[in-house]
């Protein structure tokens, strides 16, 4: 059967038949950019930090009265916790990643460039670090012990060198020849030599969108060690010992002055309370995605069923003049789909606009096409499920409906 | 329409919705579950973009001075300004007094050693401020009061304690007069706050806006005289030697600054005086830019620093189209069924009912539905908190309750939004032809 005598049955059902058409074009709109968004923050939070995570934790010591000397504290503790059972290497650090927020440097190929060449974050490591964040070298050396400067509240002197990820290596020098070249990070009276490449290290910083997550990938390391009231202190234990070494750890610097605070958070535990809000946002999105998709078939089912009963006597003729129940099931397959075709036609369109909206509203992340279409697909799919109930009830109306009278 | 009718339609309405229970439940379950999804973000919304001081955030401004001039490192903001502002133009400033007052401010953190030797050191945030700054919010004091302008000029080691803050340190009791030691340091009680809580905290907007944060306070002045570290957000534009003379010194941007300016007038003062201000610094060579500087009351402010998250707005955007699709539904199933009682409606018709009788009958039926449907989106407004509650930080949404607007926002969105959803199916019940229904029969 060909579609005309659908459309003319149609336009005595314009309302109804533009209602489903709108509804499915709004579904799609918003369905699309949610998991545009849901997609976004699901690989945003699932991105490895470069760091050994099952196996490290970070421990933040604070001393209470601040008395004494704190780069022997700070020396005692290390020397401690790196001799601890079930501990592979320890060192102190001023930011971490998984942290939420931290330092953030600018850096600069030459002393009097007005705008920097990037951003990064800017991390205080020895040569313990790589060893102990499971780092990957992958170009030059790692910190030699004689390299680390001590670094102070009211003293930074020259940094040594640094260590800095592939990724900021690119951006400094997208011809792939950063090792050995000079950057001015921080001070932009003295630059230092690049000693080494790692492949992966994530800044300190967690949020999805803003200036920050321009640059999650770029770090330095810079040869410092620092000494100041508080500490933190990067722990790697041995493949399964997390909980017992951190309980271990706590112990054993309570021992050697209790006059402090500790706190102890496993990366893990890290990564959970960064992406709370993203895995939140991800949930109830999910959750409003799945609720428009039923509320929309619903709404189909509804106006088809009221459609098939408004048409029984019809159907019922049609049946007595030969046609087949397929043919009655089409027909209802057919229309539904006309329509469905032209709500994902708008409904690409408004899931566009809408995009290009809340991208310059909300900073929206842009939502691909592709995005689109596979919603128009769904909403296509959606309503040949929905269709088909009221469908194989009218497919069933008996041909004996047509004699008699309503 | 007078009571009498309308009580016969309200009944002929449930008699009518009862008639066709699956697409009455099929209605109130697509409003409701609309109305529970954008109620739940809408109440998110409106708790976070309140007015926190109603009764004076008309008064209280954020004066901003552009101190780095052109080229400035780093995300800007859309009118090239800091949001906050450095030690050396806080100092001037407060010096000027051109404001009726004024305070800076900034975070810091220190160890309290709690008088009872068996409680445990604890580490406390500590808001750094001038005497200024409760009267200028409107703090309420249980216990004692303020410091005064000399003690912060004298560096005086004085506190300021939170309700809660007492509760712990001291018992509730009022500890005006008594000491607490900070970095080992002693200091005096001087007043207690009671219960107080800016929602978000406008003052300072660098840490995550809804929470508490401050937990006692303590002079602008000996903060600075100690070396208290700032603990909330500092930007720098050069570089910066290390050394806390250096951070003074420096163009760093670290303090938060406030005035009250009760009139008009005096905005137009303050304004003029900052212009002034920055313009003599652009004479004496340490700007060497033209003056770039603004004012912005406490709503303008939040809106400024965009302190609803983007995430809560999309959130917002969604769950209203969710609405939208719901009442697209609604009233698709509406047409439904009013269109399949056509014959009912033109049997009314032809024993006299006028249009406007169907009309109004229709009328209500639809807003029976919208109650309904209210009603239980109300239920899962509830539901959708407890969700959002246990997922999202515990900042966002701490401060979420039903209130009696909420309920009333819910109740008359469902009412007028299904009733709107169903003007077109009950006008078209209103022109059902008897003559032709009844053939039809």
């Amino acid at each position: 059967m060909g579609i005309s005598p659908i459309l003319s049955a149609m336009r005595r059902n314009k309302f109804g038949a533009i209602l489903i058409a709108t509804q499915m074009a709004v579904t799609l709109a918003f369905l699309s950019n949610a998991l545009t968004l849901i997609e976004h923050r699901l690989a945003w939070s699932g991105r490895p930090t470069g760091v050994d995570e099952a196996n490290v934790f970070v421990m933040m010591s604070e001393s209470v009265d601040h008395t004494g000397d704190a780069a022997a504290h700070l020396a005692t503790d290390l020397a401690a916790l790196r001799s601890l059972n079930g501990v592979v290497d320890a060192y102190a650090t001023n930011d971490f990643p998984l942290q939420g927020g931290g330092w953030a440097e600018t850096v600069q190929l030459t002393a009097d460039q007005q705008t920097p060449s990037a951003f990064t974050a800017y991390y205080f490591a020895d040569d313990h670090a790589l060893h102990t964040l499971g780092l990957k070298l992958i170009a030059g050396r790692d910190f030699t012990v004689d390299e680390i400067a001590v670094r102070t509240e009211n003293d930074a002197p020259p940094v040594s060198g640094f260590i800095v990820t592939q990724a900021l290596a690119l951006k400094l020098f997208p011809a792939g020849n950063a090792l050995g070249k000079s950057i001015y990070v921080e001070n932009t009276a003295a630059s230092s030599p690049i000693i080494g490449i790692v492949d992966r290290l994530q800044g300190p910083y967690t949020g999805a969108t803003g200036l920050t997550s321009t640059f999650a990938e770029n770090s330095v390391l810079a040869a410092y060690r620092p000494i100041g009231e508080s500490s933190r202190y990067m722990v790697r234990v041995e493949q399964g010992q997390l909980a017992g070494v951190m309980k271990s750890a706590e112990k054993k610097l309570f021992e050697i002055d209790d006059n402090r605070t500790l706190r102890s958070r496993s990366m893990a535990e890290l990564r959970a309370q960064a992406y709370r809000g993203d895995h939140g946002l991800v949930v109830l999105l999910g959750s409003i995605c799945a609720a428009l998709l039923i509320v929309t078939a619903f709404g189909i089912i509804g106006l088809t069923s009221y459609w098939v009963a408004q048409r029984r006597q019809q159907i019922g003729i049609r049946r007595a003049l030969g046609a087949t129940r397929r043919a009655i099931l089409s027909y209802f397959q057919t229309e539904n789909f006309l329509i469905a075709a032209v709500g994902a036609l708008g409904g690409i369109g408004f899931a566009v606009a809408l995009n290009l909206w809340m991208v310059r509203s909300f900073e929206m992340v842009r939502m691909d096409n592709s995005r689109a279409i596979g919603g128009a697909v769904i909403m296509l799919l959606l309503g040949q499920i929905a269709v088909l109930w009221p469908a194989l009830r009218a497919a069933a109306i008996p041909p004996a409906l047509a004699t008699r009278g309503g | 329409m007078d009571h009498a009718m309308f009580a016969y339609y309200f009944r002929l309405g449930l008699r009518s919705l009862r008639r066709n229970v699956v697409l009455t439940t099929l209605m109130i379950i697509a409003i409701a579950v609309g109305i529970g999804a954008s109620m739940t973000t809408l109440t998110v919304f409106r708790a976070m973009s309140g007015d926190p001081i109603p009764r004076k955030s008309h008064r209280l401004f954020a004066p901003q001075i552009d101190n780095w001039g052109p080229n400035k490192p780093g995300e800007q903001s859309e009118d090239q300004l800091e949001d906050q502002i450095s030690y050396i133009d806080a100092m001037a400033l407060l010096k000027a007094r051109a404001a009726e007052r004024q305070s800076a401010l900034y975070l810091t953190q220190l160890f309290l050693r709690p008088p009872d030797p068996k409680q445990k050191p604890l580490k406390v945030a500590v808001r750094a401020a001038s005497s200024d700054f409760f009267s200028m919010f409107d703090t309420p004091f249980k216990f004692g009061g303020s410091w005064t302008v000399s003690e912060d000029d004298n560096r005086t080691a004085v506190v300021v304690l939170t309700r809660d803050m007492n509760d712990r340190l001291f018992g509730g009791i009022n500890s005006v007069g008594k000491t607490i030691r900070l970095d080992n340091e002693i200091y005096q009680v001087v007043g207690v706050l009671d219960d107080w809580q800016l929602i978000p905290h406008f003052y300072d907007l660098n840490i995550v806006p809804f929470g508490k944060i401050d937990e006692l306070f303590l002079p602008f002045n000996r903060a600075i005289d100690k070396h208290m570290v700032n603990v909330g957000s500092t930007q720098c534009k050069s570089d910066v030697q290390a050394g806390w003379e250096a951070r003074l010194r420096s163009d760093c941007v670290w303090l938060q600054f406030w005035a009250e300016l009760p009139t008009t007038v005096d905005v137009q003062k303050y304004r003029r005086f900052l212009h002034n201000y920055a313009a003599e610094q652009q004479r004496i060579g340490r700007f060497n830019w033209p003056p770039h500087t603004q004012l912005r009351d406490v709503m303008q402010w939040l809106a400024y620093r965009h302190v609803v998250p983007n995430e809560v707005n999309i959130l917002l955007l969604v769950s209203f189209g969710f609405l939208l699709v719901c009442l697209l539904n609604a009233m698709g199933l509406m047409l439904a069924k009013i269109m399949g009682r056509a014959g009912d409606i033109g049997v009314r018709r032809a024993l006299g009912a006028s249009r406007g009788a169907i009309f109004s009958q229709c009328l209500i039926e639809t807003g029976i539905v919208g109650l309904a449907g209210g009603i239980l989106g109300l239920a899962l407004t509830g539901l959708g908190l407890l969700a959002a509650r246990s997922l999202l930080p515990k900042e966002f949404v701490a401060l979420t309750h039903l209130d009696v607007a909420d309920v009333a926002i819910a109740v008359s969105l469902a009412v007028v939004a299904t009733v709107i959803a169903g003007l077109y199916p009950t006008w078209r019940a209103a022109h059902v032809q008897p003559a032709w229904q009844l053939k039809a029969q």
